[in-house]
């Protein structure tokens, strides 16, 4: 039997009984990789690298017994390359562990020698923006994966990896984990620890797990979920047993169903795929009602300010003094050797995404634009949190599409980066409003593509998200079906 | 014609904490370059800062002993700029909430009271240092991520006196709240200054210019001084003050233009997202009055109406906490109801030779005890002042008691005028010119001849009791 | 709002970032086409709404002032492109 195939559920139990060693499923995998990702490019320096995981003292008695962990290129691993898919982070090797590797250690997880691909620090929707190169859908090697987490989506999705964590700030998770056929949850804010994610936007970025189904998902949730003293802005709230909430039955919960998001742009066959599912969760006792989340249509300008803005200060530390790339023999122009030097660093070392978003940033901070842009883009963001605060006063959850399109075509948007921000239309409202989001998968395109459908519920309302999520995927076969490679 | 200057400061104060503002470094000063980092004060990626609590603390202790607002609401920002100093080239700030704001401090200036204002006080992050070679610059980051307070005056300021006034009347409060170490030469203490001058009577400000790296009070005085005299000198001769930096060039005494294309600053604050904001309640302030000391000013008038000193005596002798303190203990154990011989003791003597040695009156290892002993044997005329004061001086270089030293000495005065007598005889017999001149009404003969009895005694003869024999006697005859 | 190519030039020499020319055309029209899209907001009123930069309720997050663990000087140093005994280089910083 094929290990890499099996969920870490799965493999816990043979590990249990001792049918199997955790170094028969890094095997395993080791060999899955290397003979699947030359197609799928999942993971990045693949050539450097070993392709093995990192070997702990697997204890019997740890929650993960040594099932190997795929992580993304933005999580910070000790001596381990972190170069969040950029040119300018060339070589990094962060001196510790973010706070969510150092839990997963404890917790007797493998951590796997090779990060996965993203779009260079979590700029994008498809997995093109990465210095070393698209990853590629694996139900279709043409289409993207979507992204920002497209790596992590795709090695989960082409059986190259048991179980992932993805970084989500307006989707990055779940419309990946939507295209690739997975279950991708961003947590709500302050759920997760921060500490050791490479930040882009950090009013919104959450870490959050992709599985192959609900319960390694809670799983996961159960190790990297708490309060972390390093990280200002994590919750003091108890962590629950997320398995505990896996089977519990979703009679009589009511779940409201946004109109606006069912609306021009939504492609015809991911809708009815979604209109399925919700007819699924009435049939399994669901109450179904319509609401409206009336500033819908703002989020995603809102969300090109504020996430821009962050990350053109969060990214303003790379400047090739302390880690990464530094473009030597600088021009010197009529500007100083230094400034040369930060100049010509930042323009070689970043992408053109990047790029983009640092000036459009640095452009809605800058003097004279602070009001127009910053400063309303934050009060439209409370009007958005209002809007869910209304609908969670009498609704349990609220079920809409991850993304508007299945996987697109690689190539397809990258050229107009407009289009591109509208394939997060879906999935940023969570992140502005800090609420936790899960992706499961609910159907396939005529060309064999999957859909995702998104359940959004109040901040720390996780357990809802995994009872609803497990009940319509024990009772539907979509998580079931891989692709062929 | 007639001007005024115009100056605000604004001090840049290490707070006292045991480790940064941000993460758990030490503040150490003076180790290794680069060995007090982290992730955090390194602003490498993925890293998060949390506050620390004393930082705080001494934040709001310094705004409410400065008479602030402490804001109930308040937050910190970014601010954004690239230098290789600033490992995230951008530094953590507060922008537009300051924790605290509308202060003021009194100071006296030539005898009389003056307000100065404090614009606000807020809590930052300190940059690290750069090392200049020839084509390259070193960065050390061990200072980055200290706390710094920034305490901004309002343009209230109107000399390089009160300039200086207003930083000692700072300082001194500052040591008084133990929140700071206040030592320039560390750069535990910063100050900038801006100024301009202007036409007495006129309401609008001239043109300033800002004046950095002073590294003292006086060289903020001095700075301060060259720089009128210089935009007087620009106005005088019908050209305009331009708006730039200025550098205060030690050894040369002048301010030197840094003539670098000045970029118009666009900081790009906004609210620091990794910071949620912080409540300050009610119950916290009252907390914290109450750990604040009592402050130089109150001790001051306090010292006037407990031991009946000057004003300007008191605001000597409570210029620094610690020394006040001892201070306060000679005052009350002293003997006598009138303080003031106590208290010349220690602004003359026991105060020159501190400042003598470079240290305050404490570290001279004299305590209280001792000092109102050696005063005890002047004030009963045992000892002369004179040998009184080299008593003190060998009393804190080898830590001896006072009546030791007088013992071993022999300094008891020999009052006894039955010892004298021989000596006021033999005075008189070998000076009978003095004598005659005494008599003729010569007071300066008199002097004359308590000296050659006083040498006759090898300094130990109480002189008050020799110029007694000697007008005793020379009436007699 | 019409973002203008001399706008670009300053807010990239804010971000110290160089821009080719090819690079300064095509991010002008794209920012452009950005910015008219985010313009959209100007349709709401704002006004009395409370800008939200933090979306917990959380407030007064303080840590003790007590040691936590430095990097040895070899960790902090790993990563410089440039290093001299324990420092970081830079190109000349002219004051």
């Amino acid at each position: 039997m094929e290990l890499y195939k099996l969920t870490g559920h799965e493999l816990l139990k043979k590990l249990s009984s001792k049918e199997i060693t955790s170094e028969d499923i890094s095997l395993a995998l080791k060999k899955r990789i290397k003979e699947t990702d030359p197609r799928v490019k999942a993971y990045v320096r693949t050539d450097k690298s070993g392709t093995e995981a990192k070997r702990i003292e697997a204890r019997d008695n740890s929650a993960l017994k040594g099932i190997p962990v795929s992580i993304k290129d933005n999580i910070c691993t000790d001596g381990l390359n972190t170069e969040c898919s950029s040119r300018i982070l060339t070589g990094f090797k962060p001196p510790y562990d973010a706070t969510v590797i150092k839990k997963l250690k404890v917790s007797g997880a493998s951590i796997l020698d090779l990060k996965t691909n993203m779009d260079e620090f979590a700029f994008g929707s498809s997995t093109e923006n990465s210095f070393f190169g698209p990853t590629r859908n694996p139900w279709n090697l043409e289409c993207v994966p979507g992204g920002s987490s497209g790596g992590s989506a795709a090695a989960v999705a082409s059986d190259e990896a048991i179980m992932a964590l993805g970084s989500d700030t307006g989707g990055s998770i779940r419309q990946p984990a939507s295209f690739c056929g997975v279950v991708g949850l961003k947590p709500t804010y302050g759920r997760v620890s921060r500490y050791g994610l490479i930040a882009f936007a950090s009013s919104l970025d959450q870490i959050g797990p992709i599985t192959k189904d609900t319960e390694d998902s809670a799983l996961l949730m159960n190790i990297i979920s708490g309060h972390d003293p390093f990280d200002s802005t994590s919750a003091c709230v108890d962590v629950p047993d997320y398995t505990k909430s896996l089977g519990m039955d979703i009679k009589g919960l009511k779940i409201a169903i946004p109109k606006e998001y069912f609306v021009e742009g939504l492609d015809p066959q991911v809708k009815s795929s979604i209109e399925e599912a919700i007819n699924e969760l009435k049939k399994l006792g669901a109450e179904i009602k319509e609401v409206s989340l009336p500033h819908s249509e703002y989020a995603v300008p809102v969300y090109y300010i504020i996430a821009t803005a962050e990350a053109s200060s969060n990214l303003a530390r790379f400047d090739g003094v302390q880690y990464g790339f530094r473009a030597e023999d600088s021009r010197s122009k009529d500007e100083s050797k230094l400034i040369s030097m930060y100049k010509d660093t930042r323009g070689q070392g970043f992408g053109q995404e990047a790029k983009r978003r640092i000036i459009l940033g640095t452009f809605v901070l800058s003097h004279g634009y602070y009001d127009a842009y910053y400063l309303r883009a934050l009060k439209v963001r409370t009007l958005i949190k209002e809007d869910f605060d209304a609908v969670f006063k009498e609704f349990d959850c609220i079920v809409t599409p991850t993304a508007p399109t299945a996987a697109f075509k690689i190539g397809e948007k990258i050229e107009d980066p407009l289009r591109m921000y509208l394939s997060d239309i879906y999935t940023i409202s969570a992140n502005l409003s800090g609420i936790p989001a899960i992706s499961v998968p609910c159907g396939f395109t005529k060309n064999d593509l999957p859909v995702g459908l998104q359940i959004l519920a109040k901040p720390f309302g996780e357990e809802t998200l995994f009872r609803v999520a497990h009940t319509y995927e024990q009772n539907t076969p979509w998580h079931k079906r891989r692709p062929t490679l | 014609m007639n001007y005024e200057a115009v100056i605000g400061l604004e001090v840049h104060l290490h707070l006292k904490t045991k480790t940064k503002a941000f993460c758990g470094c030490s503040t150490e000063f003076g180790n290794e370059p680069n060995s007090q980092v982290c992730p955090v004060c390194l602003g490498f990626p993925g890293s998060l800062p949390v506050l620390n609590k004393v930082a705080l603390d001494y934040a709001i202790r310094t705004g409410l002993a400065l008479n602030c607002k402490i804001q109930e609401f308040t937050k910190f920002d970014r601010k954004n700029y690239f230098y290789p100093d600033l490992p995230k080239n951008y530094q953590i700030s507060q922008y537009d909430l300051p924790f605290s704001r509308d202060g003021f401090l009194d100071i006296n200036i030539e005898g009389k009271p003056k307000r100065i204002g404090i614009t606000r006080a807020h809590l930052e992050e300190d940059a690290g240092k750069l090392i200049h070679k020839e084509n390259t610059s070193l960065v050390d980051f061990n200072r980055t991520g200290i706390p710094l307070l920034e305490i901004v005056s309002e343009p209230d300021i109107n000399s390089p006196q009160e300039a200086y006034e207003y930083l000692t009347a700072l300082k001194s409060i500052l040591e008084y709240l133990e929140v700071s170490d206040c030592d320039m030469e560390k750069g535990s203490l910063r100050c900038d200054a801006n100024i301009s001058i202007r036409e007495k009577g006129q309401k609008q400000f001239g043109t300033k210019a800002e004046l950095k790296n002073m590294n003292s009070f006086k060289g903020v005085k001095d700075a301060l001084q060259f720089e009128i005299e210089r935009q007087i000198g620009v106005l005088e001769s019908g050209e305009k003050v331009i708006q730039e930096t200025r550098l205060w060039d030690t050894k040369e005494l002048k301010t030197v233009s840094m003539r670098t294309k000045e970029e118009a600053k666009d900081y790009r604050y906004f609210p620091e997202p990794d910071l949620p904001p912080f409540i300050i309640s009610v119950e916290k302030i009252a907390e914290i009055k109450k750990s604040i000391p009592e402050l130089p000013k109150e001790k001051m008038l306090r010292f006037v109406k407990e031991f009946g000193l000057s004003e300007y005596d008191a605001g000597i002798l409570v210029a620094s906490r610690r020394d006040s303190e001892y201070a306060e203990e000679c005052l009350k154990a002293y003997p006598s109801k009138d303080k003031k011989a106590i208290a010349n003791w220690l602004i003359g003597p026991l105060l020159s030779e501190a400042n003598n040695r470079n240290s305050n009156i404490c570290g001279l290892k004299v305590l209280p005890k001792g000092l109102l002993e050696l005063v005890g044997f002047v004030d009963r005329q045992e000892i002369s002042h004179l040998s009184a004061k080299a008593v003190l001086t060998e009393m804190i270089d080898s830590a001896k008691g006072a009546s030791a030293i007088i013992k071993e000495k022999n300094l008891i005065q020999i009052s006894d005028t039955g010892s004298l007598n021989a000596a006021v005889e033999e005075a008189i017999k070998e000076n009978a010119k003095s004598v005659a001149d005494y008599k003729q009404g010569k007071l300066n003969a008199l002097m004359f001849l308590v000296g050659q009895v006083m040498k006759k005694s090898q300094g130990k003869a109480n002189p008050k009791v020799v110029q007694e024999m000697l007008k005793r006697r020379l009436a007699d005859a | 709002m019409a973002i203008t190519k001399e706008t670009v030039e300053y807010v990239a020499h804010l971000a110290r970032i160089q821009l080719e020319e090819h690079e300064l055309e095509k991010l002008s029209a794209q920012l452009k086409s950005i910015l008219d899209f985010i313009d959209q907001l100007k349709k709401l009123e704002v006004s009395n709404i409370k800008p939200t930069s933090h979306i917990l309720p959380i407030n007064n997050v303080l840590r003790e002032d007590t040691r936590g663990e430095s990097l040895a000087v070899e960790k902090t140093l790993m990563n410089a492109p440039r290093k001299e005994g324990n420092f970081f280089v830079v190109p000349k910083v002219i004051e």
